[in-house]
């Protein structure tokens, strides 16, 4: 018998009396956590499903390339956009991509400084998505510029034609918000894979793989001083990200709300879009935690535990977005203010009441299934209840956009927006985009936190005698 | 100082509670120059071994009140010195405007020093470490808790040293080259 195998023999005992599933599956010791995590990587050869999947998502990600090409070439004329609907789907689907971006923060600071441990398992690969989805979002502002080579005079930096930013726009608090948030979510990812790059260099068999493990890993090596600092670092930047997470969807809300645009310019807006946010966000991680786990066979790790929490937040978040929609239709009656009550009395019953409604079937409605035990633990169920939050997300943001701005004060300005195929092909573009990089996130770097599984362990208990 | 001839001495343990009592005995034994290697952090270590705490923190307080600085100055700088607009007849010097940028620059500067701090504080990027010389470290990032004795310790005796790691009940002690 395998000597690694023998030394910690976990016990069955931490399973809790109340028969809630165990965050680890019991059997598992620091050896096999490491090896069974670390081979999905190191294995030579890809997958039949991977390359599938990769190659569709690849088709998608040039499709983006091509209508970005385009827009380049002709101008954001050939999107939906005009007088008096100025905000189409770059704006719609940016706001969207950076609430998914939400839960994968949330995961890897809020739920660290709460000691909720039960997220050691997914934090990595939510943090992946949040990487990938800000970039996804990132694009969108850029492109709707119109000029997007121009995208760097939104920084203030000297110039020859002595021209600066204007500091009391929500769209330049955008810019520092949404790059502060891309840069630290970054550097917390890296810092988090570094104990595990170095795994990997260590496990790794080819040269290659052997040298860019070792370069990322930077020589880590595990010492209890180094160890330190790290987890150090780790606690600080959890409590830098807290409050940064909530002020990054704040920002894109002060977009809207610092307008007077009917619709927009509402006090709710900044709690409201930071629940939706992370209500959206756990809802693409559970939709992409689902078929994870059963592909690779990462069911031991995450297990119905994880999925009923995320579960429970979404039920808790979904509630707060419910109260969101009911203060704007109160306060629309409450202002006595006619273009308030005209814009919530559109949104019902006007031309683009069949999104309003599915919006509330997709977010209110559905969501109030959870309240079901055997809802939440039933996997496909909860799966097809994400991918109909996610859609509910999408349309919410369809509509505070679309419906806000189409018929304003004037009747005469009044007017109807719809997308264009290059609006369909740059979101369904920007879909392949974040799925390519999740593939290759998925083949190149643990998609677990290794060493923050090996914690979870029974035997990581350095209390116990010896 | 003339160079040691290897750079110390370096015991094996099977379970992360062995390692944390061998590094308390090696406090107690009065070894300075010695660290200990575990897969995952062991909060009880840092107590075992006596580290003081870092001052990793303040890197990160100033790294936050510079950035928090830096982005409010900044503002102040354009909006009333160099380039003042009559934005709707808001006052050049909008305060409540201004902190946006001022919170997100404050985070900024803060969590890139608590990155690169970390880094320096604990030197690395390190292309090459002694301790990677022992075939068997490999294991330090699997399964393994290792404790290395150095031999740049005023106390290091190489067979004084070796005899006490024996005495720890590690499963093996080996010599770690330069």
């Amino acid at each position: 018998m395998d000597i690694e195998q023998e030394a910690q023999r976990p016990s069955t005992e931490d399973v809790p009396a109340r028969q809630r599933p165990p965050v680890i599956e019991p059997g598992h010791t620091f050896a096999s956590v490491t090896d069974k995590i670390s081979a999905i990587v190191l294995t030579r050869g890809l997958r039949w499903g991977w390359v599938i999947g990769f190659g569709a998502a690849f088709l998608l990600t040039m499709a983006l390339l091509f209508s970005i090409a385009y827009l380049v070439a002709v101008g954001i004329g050939i999107w939906g956009v005009n007088v008096p609907v100025g905000w189409g789907f770059a704006i719609v689907n940016f706001v969207w991509w950076i609430g998914i971006g939400h839960a994968g923060t949330l995961i890897s600071a809020i739920l660290l400084l709460l000691r909720q441990s039960w997220r050691n398992s997914i934090n990595r690969f939510a943090e992946a998505m949040t990487l990938f989805a800000v970039a996804c979002a990132g694009l969108y502002p850029i492109l709707h510029l119109g000029r997007p080579w121009l995208a760097y005079w939104l920084f203030p930096y000297p110039n020859t034609m002595s021209l600066w930013p204007q500091f009391r726009s929500p769209l330049i608090w955008d810019v520092f918000a949404v790059s502060t948030y891309a840069t630290i979510s970054l550097l917390f990812w890296y810092v988090g894979l570094i104990p595990d790059l170095a795994t990997l260099r260590d496990r790794a068999e080819h040269r290659f793989a052997k040298s860019f493990y070792g370069i990322l890993a930077m020589g880590w090596r595990g010492s209890a001083r180094h160890w330190e600092q790290y987890e150090m670092a780790s606690l600080l930047l959890a409590g830098l990200a807290t409050p940064l997470v909530v002020s990054v969807h704040t920002v894109v809300s002060f977009d809207f709300a610092i307008s007077i645009i009917p619709g927009w310019h509402a006090t709710v807006f900044p709690p409201y879009f930071v629940a939706g946010a992370i209500y959206s966000g756990f809802a693409m991680v559970m939709t992409l935690a689902i078929p994870l786990r059963k592909m690779y066979g990462l069911e031991d790790f995450i297990t119905l535990r994880h999925l009923q929490n995320m579960a429970k937040i979404m039920l808790a978040t979904g509630l707060i977005v419910a109260y969101g929609y009911m203060i704007e239709t109160f306060m629309a009656w409450y202002s006595a203010n006619e273009y308030e009550r005209f814009m919530i009395w559109n949104r019902m019953t006007g031309p683009y009441r069949p999104f309003y409604w599915s919006l509330m079937l997709c977010n209110v409605v559905t969501p109030q299934l959870l309240w079901l035990g055997k809802v939440r633990s039933s996997v496909p169920a909860l799966f097809v209840i994400a991918i109909i939050v996610n859609i509910g997300m999408w349309l919410e943001r369809f509509v505070i956009v679309i419906t806000s701005l189409h018929r304003d004060f004037l009747p005469s300005s009044w007017g109807m927006y719809w997308p264009t195929i290059w609006d369909w092909s740059t979101f369904i573009g920007t879909i392949g985009l974040f799925l390519a990089l999740l593939f290759l996130f998925i083949r190149f770097l643990p998609m677990i936190s290794i060493f923050e599984m090996r914690l979870l362990l029974p035997g990581a208990d350095a209390k116990e005698k010896p | 100082m003339t160079k040691k001839p290897i750079y110390g001495l370096m015991a094996e343990f099977e379970s992360p509670a062995a390692l944390v009592e061998a590094a308390r005995k090696t406090t107690q034994a009065g070894y300075r120059n010695f660290d200990a290697y575990s897969p995952y952090p062991i909060e009880e270590l840092h107590e075992a071994m006596e580290h003081r705490r870092g001052y990793l923190p303040l890197i990160v307080l100033i790294g936050g009140i510079v950035g928090g600085l830096s982005g409010y100055l900044l503002q102040y700088w354009v909006s009333v010195i160099n380039y003042p607009l009559n934005i709707g007849g808001r006052p050049l010097h909008s305060m409540p405007a201004f902190i946006p940028v001022t919170f997100e620059m404050t985070i900024l500067a803060a969590g890139i020093a608590a990155v690169l701090g970390m880094l320096a504080v604990n030197g690395l990027p390190m292309p090459y470490h002694p301790v990677f010389n022992v075939p068997r470290f490999a294991l330090a990032s699997r399964s393994r808790f290792f404790l290395c004795i150095e031999s740049a310790d005023p106390r290091f005796e190489h067979h004084e040293t070796a005899r006490f790691l024996e005495s720890l009940a590690p499963r093996e002690v080996s010599e770690v080259a330069h």
